[in-house]
């Protein structure tokens, strides 16, 4: 723990997009995070694991406020995203969820054409400058590249993304996110719906986009959070246990609680 | 075997036993069974009805350019009696493009922020208050045609009657909206809350949530609710009776009277002789009122129930 603390002390803020001090949430009058001082670095994978009900899709969630949505959440202590505080007054919901993306459990691409799907986001936030066809047809042949889903999808480009596969429709789902320029992406269990191929599609894309991004991805498998992060933290009942790098949480863990769980012991 | 169990054989005879039990429960599939045929029963019976009602006249005095075509509807005349409902076409047709105008801002927007906006408390009584709505009784409506809405036109627009087609549309689209609005209401609920959220994480505005993402997905459901609408319109009789002024007419403005096809009906119908060509002609009217409801009516529950298989 101290040898973490010291770690945690020598990241200059620069580096940490995202910093978390004395969070606390509560749904209505259930507390479901406790204490939460977490740092988490620019540029690399951190993937985040725990038993079900440990608060790590809570806290994911309110990375980015949707957690509001419901209503009877409320908060104390602050999230910093790039030194600000986004519970600040004068943060805007919309700018906040520009620079933050997400990616959900369940694939959720929107009742349209799979064209128009890569294109919401970015005719959300871009409106100033009216874009020409062809223009567009390069922010959706670059975003669906970079998911490695063009080539498959090319030549249906106007067919109802509901009808792709699960796997595919997660990919979407994270290149619908590209043309809107975030720094960071929130990934709620994103292979939790899809089959083991699909896993390992969706979890190369995810090294692929590794640098491009600060990504927190919220995992109940352990082997991928093994194979597909460069730093984890392990949460228990709403509170932070350990946040090390992976191979040493993995092969060392520090807290008696994170190496039961790695084992098996619960989960 | 046997000896070891003695009981075994009383078993085995009680298979085909049918107690009480077993009585109700077939009992009750039939009543069931009878009371899912019998709204195909009734509808085919009425249909039967008024076609054998209307039938003498369709085959005997039915001219099919001067039914659709002859603005005079004049059956009482007693050298040459004409069966025109052009004019009663265009009295329901006029005043239920006004009422649909009325009432799709209107319910298409109650729908909204019932559905999306309303939260709690505030949403449950929102809901029970529009259902209040729907179950005022048309002559009530007519009546507020009559009395409010009548001097209120006469005053405000400076016409010698009140009792026309802006009157008429105004009144049947406050009646349309309530029901218009429920449905409507049930087709936004239907659109998946993970769209919701999808739109919402990609940093969509509330209005960007339901204009880009919320309403598209649910315009079928949306078209069901006008056309259900469009059908109640169609069909109304009494209000429409009270407040058009009930004078044969092409209407060129709002300001002109019109008579709608239920309201002659309504009104002619008990002062006919029973099997006389008046008679007759009217149930003509019935059919032709039946037949376009059952089309717009079917159209919007096909277009509903397509929502839902989606």
């Amino acid at each position: 723990m101290n040898t973490a603390t010291a770690e945690k002390l020598e990241t200059p803020a620069a580096e940490l997009a995202i910093r978390t001090q004395k969070l606390d949430l509560w749904y209505g009058t259930f507390q479901a995070l406790f204490q939460v001082d977490l740092d988490i670095k620019n540029g690399i994978i951190t993937s985040l694991i725990g038993p079900s009900g440990c608060g790590k899709s809570t806290f994911l969630r309110s990375v980015n406020r949707i957690n509001e949505r419901l209503g009877y959440v409320r908060i104390e202590g602050t999230i910093d995203v790039f030194d600000k505080n986004i519970y600040d007054a004068d943060v805007e919901l919309v700018q906040l969820r520009k620079q933050i993306g997400m990616v959900f459990q369940r694939p959720n691409p929107l009742p349209a054409s799979i064209r128009d799907n890569i294109l919401y986001g970015h005719r959300l936030h871009y409106t100033g400058k009216r874009l020409s066809r062809s223009d567009q047809d390069d922010i959706v042949e670059d975003a669906l590249r970079q998911v490695l889903l063009w080539d498959k999808v090319k030549d249906r480009l106007h067919r109802k993304a509901i009808d792709l596969s699960l796997e595919e429709q997660q990919k979407l789902c994270i290149a619908r996110l590209l043309p809107v320029q975030p720094q960071i992406l929130l990934m709620d269990e994103p292979c939790s719906a899809l089959d083991p191929k699909g896993t390992e599609a969706v979890e190369e894309l995810i090294w692929e986009l590794r640098g491009k991004y600060t990504i927190l991805i919220v995992t109940h498998n352990m082997a991928q959070a093994r194979r597909a992060s460069e730093e984890c933290i392990f949460m228990l009942m709403g509170k932070v246990v350990e946040h090390t790098a992976t191979e040493d949480l993995f092969v060392t863990p520090k807290h008696q609680e994170t190496a039961n769980y790695i084992e098996g012991r619960y989960g | 075997m046997n000896q070891d169990n003695p009981t075994m054989p009383d078993k085995a005879a009680a298979f085909d036993q049918r107690d009480r039990d077993w009585y109700i429960d077939k009992a009750v599939q039939a009543i069931v069974f009878l009371g899912g045929i019998s709204a195909i029963l009734f509808i085919i019976g009425i249909f039967v009805f008024i076609t054998k009602e209307g039938l003498g006249f369709l085959l005997r005095d039915f001219s099919f350019s001067e039914f659709f075509l002859s603005p005079w509807w004049e059956p009482t005349d007693e050298d040459e009696p004409t069966y025109g409902i052009l004019a009663l076409v265009a009295g329901t047709a006029s005043v239920t493009g006004l009422a649909m105008l009325v009432a799709i801002p209107f319910s298409l927007g109650a729908a909204i922020y019932v559905g999306e906006f309303a939260t709690g408390k505030k949403r449950e009584y929102l809901k029970v208050l529009v259902e209040l709505l729907a179950a005022i009784p048309s002559v009530v409506w007519g009546f507020i045609g009559l009395s409010i809405m009548n001097p209120l036109i006469i005053e405000l627009f400076d016409v010698p009657v009140g009792l026309n087609v802006l009157n008429a549309g105004v009144i049947l689209g406050l009646m349309a909206a309530p029901i218009m609005t429920s449905i409507a209401e049930d087709a936004l609920k239907a659109v998946p809350d993970r769209y919701r959220e999808a739109a919402e994480a990609l940093g969509a505005t509330r209005w960007q949530v339901i204009f880009k993402t919320v309403v598209p997905a649910a315009k079928n459901g949306l078209l069901g609710a006008v056309l259900l609408g469009v059908g109640r319109g169609f069909g109304e009789t009494m209000a429409v009776l009270m407040a058009t002024g009930h004078a044969i007419n092409l209407p060129g403005s709002v300001f002109d009277s019109v008579r709608a096809l239920t309201a002659t009906i309504a009104a002619e119908l008990g002062e006919t002789a029973v099997g006389s060509p008046h008679y007759e002609a009217l149930f003509t009217i019935g059919i032709f009122l039946f037949v376009v409801t059952f089309i717009i009516n079917l159209s919007a529950d096909l277009i509903v129930r397509g929502v839902r298989n989606q």
